[in-house]
């Protein structure tokens, strides 16, 4: 459907950034999702940043209760959800104070003028009305009397007026929709779909979308409406796609290439819940999900699967990820295939659960009892958890190991334009059970569990069931090959020195390093999982500043690609932009021996590309 | 039927006998430890059940008890404290046509483990747990352990322990296992029975063994288990029969809901006052498992509860089988393209 407004002058964008925030219960999350939808329609590129308070229901009204969903989009490559806000639409005093800061100087933003009573500002603890103390100075202020209007446009229905002040959000989503010129037919669609059961609430919430729109024609408080044409994005079928979602579609995709039936064991944890839930969807590609009794019974389940002859997966953020390390190391010890989601957010402990953190990696790297490396794979932008995925169960099968997958808050629960890929393109790697004895002892055929591939240094799989290959794991130190139990002081330091060397040769499957910008210059920046956006805004901006500025991203953290030191060599100064207190950093320092500088920040929010550039900016000045 | 629920398995396997499930490995438990009777028993017990060798796993956590997979010689994991059950969980279920049984003693599962027990048995996974109870820390020498009687004298209870003792099997129906049962390492041929109804059970089969650590706790069921006292101390329990014990001279009659000892021979009571066993008995098993604190009442053996329920690893294929059938076989260049798409030219 589109809807003509020639009366109106219309303003050409490049990209915008657009912010909904209320109350928890304002349905924000749902407004900014239907947003992203219209967008992703328009064909623009976009990436999404969903914010939202720990608490299922916040006390109405407050500061701590804002719900919030940014997105910026544009005609251009857009990296991250934007640094500066061009449209912020805030349902009440609270959702205005927290975030009005975010908004550029002469940024647009529109307020529900009917939650701004005396009780709504006593909620948000403001002492005076934001709306005439001057704290909108500067901005193009749309004061829109939505609660008034949803219920003057629903008068005639037999909805009550609670369940009309929550559909609020779709007055608000359509009046956004016309102003940026987005199709109101997705969000039609998905309307018209979600309450095909009760078509009063699908009537009311169409009518209301249709309203919202019009008065964006109609008022007499726009004089502009935006446009931002279709992006150059490269060719092909696309879809708007979650981290969360990718992920899961990554594991599946690695079942069907590899034969192996994927057993999921989880224990429900923010923000890792969505993986299960995405997982036990599948249950069609023979997918088994099991919702586990703790973190240790998930972990234990999916070991127990892989030694099995099934694909063991689990998935958890931090303090799940704590609780698994002994069960990994048994896995590392039994030398079988599992792979270890772990969708990071702010910690320690229970930490800030909705919002994003990238200071696992020390624990990913290091959190184990004994001498127990374990390759590290990390994703960068919601469409490429996907191939991070399918290369965490390449890695395993092939290397028979634990995989550490890392992902975050940020990744998981952002979306962003993905090009679908081609599933017969993707490469098979089956797992290569082995079925008869593998050696022969005066002239006796004999196997042993623990005789390695030469060039991967990978261990037998053996299928309980297989006849003649019985043999019993666990993890007391192994004898060399036959896996029996062994004390012996030489043994156990040589099996610490296998093991370890069998992860380093993960390195020989490590494609060259991508370089963004120059192969060499003044700066590299260093990143890894999804700082790669902010990342590379900044570098493209240094560059555009005449910086000579590049930046690499590690979609490979341990083992390293083997040609960091040869890119090394073609820069003077190292920085290292990270979400923790310096994670990355010290083991680049550790393993480099060079001045890499870290760049943190720790607010449970991304980086935003302009802080990254005035750090750089700073180094080089 | 779901893949790995038909009759295949058994017809045509070679005959086994007990050698051919011992292992090159040197038995490492103390001299005289409980454990070498249950061991013999299982590997006398496995070549009867007619499964072939490669089909069968032990799944162990960690205690003295649970060295046990090294001396077998099948398929088998010596896992990680207590969580035995999680890791035969994944295997079962991912595998339901393999045999598997759990080994595990009474600090493995009933402390650190205690979680994953209690979810496996309300699961009804198809397995057998074989729980050596010896109501001590053996491996790491000597602490009381979460069924040791309370006031036990041990190195970490210098001044008697104040922790409220388990009976596992009160645990074992509390958390709604299908099958519970007791046995001893002294009565191997009970033992055997007793693990063989187990096996046959189509869901957990819950299997305490009191097993003597004699190094640590030396005796700690000679009452039941010695020449000496058994008969007067322990009541075997079988289904379709009056609770007696005693060669006859004594028996059980049920007092409103309290079990009650009858004497047999004095004339007031006879056999037919005694409770006639029904394992179906879900009131019954609460009973008569509970028998257990009371110092004057002697402690049952044998099988407590027996139910037939669906296992976890039938629903769970049954329901991929189910789903597959009505959304059809997946395909996955179809789910990667799933919701809205759109093209770029």
């Amino acid at each position: 459907m589109s809807v003509e407004s020639p009366e109106k002058a219309v303003e050409s964008l490049s990209e915008a950034t657009v912010l909904f925030a209320g109350d928890s219960g304002d349905g924000m999350q749902l407004t900014g999702t239907q947003f992203t939808l219209a967008t992703a329609f328009a064909q623009n590129d976009l990436a999404t940043l969903p914010d939202f308070p720990a608490e299922i229901r916040a006390p109405v009204g407050t500061t701590y209760g804002v719900s919030g969903f940014q997105l910026q989009f544009g005609s251009v490559e857009i990296r991250t959800p934007g640094d500066e806000v061009d449209l912020l639409v805030a349902m009440n005093p609270a959702a205005l104070s927290v975030n009005i800061r975010r908004v550029k100087k002469g940024g647009t933003v529109i307020v529900n003028v009917d939650s701004f009573e005396q009780r709504d500002l006593d909620l948000a603890r403001l002492d005076s009305n934001p709306l005439d103390d001057g704290t909108l100075d500067g901005f193009q202020v749309v004061k829109v009397e939505l609660t008034k209007l949803s219920r003057e446009t629903l008068k005639d229905t037999s909805m009550n007026t609670k369940e009309i002040d929550r559909s609020k959000n779709m007055f608000a989503l359509g009046l956004s929709l016309w102003l940026f010129s987005r199709p109101m037919q997705p969000a039609i669609d998905w309307i018209s779909k979600k309450f095909a059961k009760k078509p009063e609430i699908r009537d009311a919430n169409l009518l209301l979308l249709k309203k919202g729109f019009h008065y964006g024609e109609t008022t007499e408080q726009f004089v502009f409406r935006y446009e931002v044409s279709p992006a150059k994005l490269r060719k092909g079928k696309y879809r708007a796609i979650r981290g969360a979602e990718a992920m899961a579609l990554g594991l599946v995709a690695a079942s069907q290439k590899s034969g192996l039936p994927i057993f999921y064991g989880a224990y429900p944890i923010t923000p890792a819940s969505d993986m299960l839930h995405e997982m036990s969807r599948h249950k069609n590609f023979g997918v088994m999900t099991f919702q586990a009794e703790d973190e240790i019974a998930a972990v234990c389940a999916a070991l127990g699967a892989s030694f099995s002859g099934a694909l063991g997966i689990t998935a958890s953020s931090g303090p799940g990820i704590a609780l698994k390390g002994e069960a990994i190391g048994l896995a590392l010890m039994t030398e079988l295939p599992m792979v270890i989601v772990n969708i990071q957010r702010g910690g320690p402990s229970t930490g800030l659960p909705t919002k994003t953190e990238q200071s696992d990696l020390l624990m990913c790297m290091y959190g184990r009892n004994g001498e127990s490396p374990v390759p590290i794979v990390a994703a960068s932008t919601p469409g490429d958890c996907f191939e991070a995925a399918f290369e965490a169960c390449r890695i395993a099968v092939k290397y028979r190991t634990p995989v550490m997958l890392m992902s975050d808050g940020y990744l998981a629960n952002g979306s962003a334009p993905w090009l679908i890929p081609d599933y017969a393109k993707m490469p098979d790697f089956g797992p290569d059970f082995l079925e008869k004895p593998n050696v022969e002892v005066d002239g006796e055929a004999r196997f042993l569990p623990y005789l390695r591939d030469e060039k991967t240094l990978a261990r037998p799989w053996v299928k309980p069931g297989t006849p003649g290959l019985e043999h019993r794991l666990g993890g007391l130190e192994k004898e060399d090959k036959t896996g029996n139990v062994s004390y012996d002081p030489d043994n156990h330091q040589f099996m610490v020195k296998t093991r370890a060397e069998k992860v380093e040769r993960v390195a020989q499957d490590i494609p060259p390093t991508d370089i963004y910008g120059d192969d060499s210059g003044e700066l590299l920046l260093i990143g890894w999982g999804s700082t790669r956006g902010s990342i590379e805004a900044a570098v493209e901006r240094c560059r555009s500043n005449g910086l000579r500025v590049s930046s690499i991203h590690l979609r490979h953290i341990h083992p390293f690609p083997s040609d960091l030191s040869d890119i090394f060599a073609h820069f003077e100064k190292f920085v290292v932009p990270e979400l923790n207190n310096g994670q990355l950093v010290k083991i680049l320092r550790d393993r480099f021996l060079l001045p890499f500088e870290p760049f943190t920040k720790i607010q449970g929010q991304p980086f935003k590309a302009s802080e990254i550039v005035a750090y750089v900016e700073g180094m080089l000045s | 039927m779901p893949p790995g629920f038909s009759d295949a398995g058994g017809d045509g396997a070679p005959v086994l006998k007990k050698k051919d499930f011992e292992t090159d490995q040197d038995v490492r438990w103390c001299p005289g430890c409980g454990d070498y009777a249950i061991l013999a028993t299982v590997q006398r017990l496995l070549p009867e059940l007619g499964v072939p060798k490669e089909d069968i796993v032990f799944i162990s956590g960690i205690g003295c008890s649970s060295r046990f997979p090294y001396y077998m010689n099948t398929y088998g994991m010596h896992s990680i404290h207590g969580r035995a059950p999680a890791v035969a969980t994944g295997l079962k279920a991912s595998r339901p046509e393999l045999d598997v049984w759990i080994i595990t003693g009474d600090g493995d599962s009933l402390s650190i483990g205690g979680n994953h027990l209690m979810h496996i048995l309300r699961r009804n996974l198809d397995l057998q747990i074989l729980l050596f109870n010896n109501q001590i820390y053996g491996l790491t020498k000597g602490q009381y352990s979460p069924t040791s009687e309370q006031g036990k004298v041990t190195k970490s209870t210098p001044y008697g322990s104040l922790d409220h003792p388990f009976n596992p099997i009160a645990v074992a129906l509390g958390a709604d296992g299908s099958f519970v049962a007791r046995t001893m390492d002294r009565d191997p041929k009970h033992m055997k029975s007793i693990l063989k109804r187990a096996h046959t059970h189509g869901g957990t089969g819950f299997c305490e063994i009191y097993q003597n650590c004699n190094i640590f706790n030396d005796g700690a069921f000679f009452d039941y288990t010695e020449k000496s006292s058994k008969a007067l101390r322990a009541l075997f329990v079988e289904n379709g029969k009056p609770l007696t014990y005693d060669n006859g001279k004594l028996g059980i009659r049920l007092d409103g809901f309290s079990p009650q000892v009858i004497n047999l021979e004095n004339g007031k009571w006879s056999v037919d006052d005694c409770i006639v066993y029904d394992e179906s008995s879900r009131e019954l098993a609460g009973i008569v498992g509970r028998m257990f604190w009371q110092p004057d009442m002697p402690r049952p053996f044998g099988v407590f509860y027996a139910e037939d329920r669906p296992s976890y690893e039938e629903q769970l294929h049954s329901q991929i089988v189910e789903v597959t059938k009505k959304r059809g076989k997946g395909d996955l260049q179809k789910l990667l393209e799933a919701g809205d798409t759109w093209m770029v030219e």
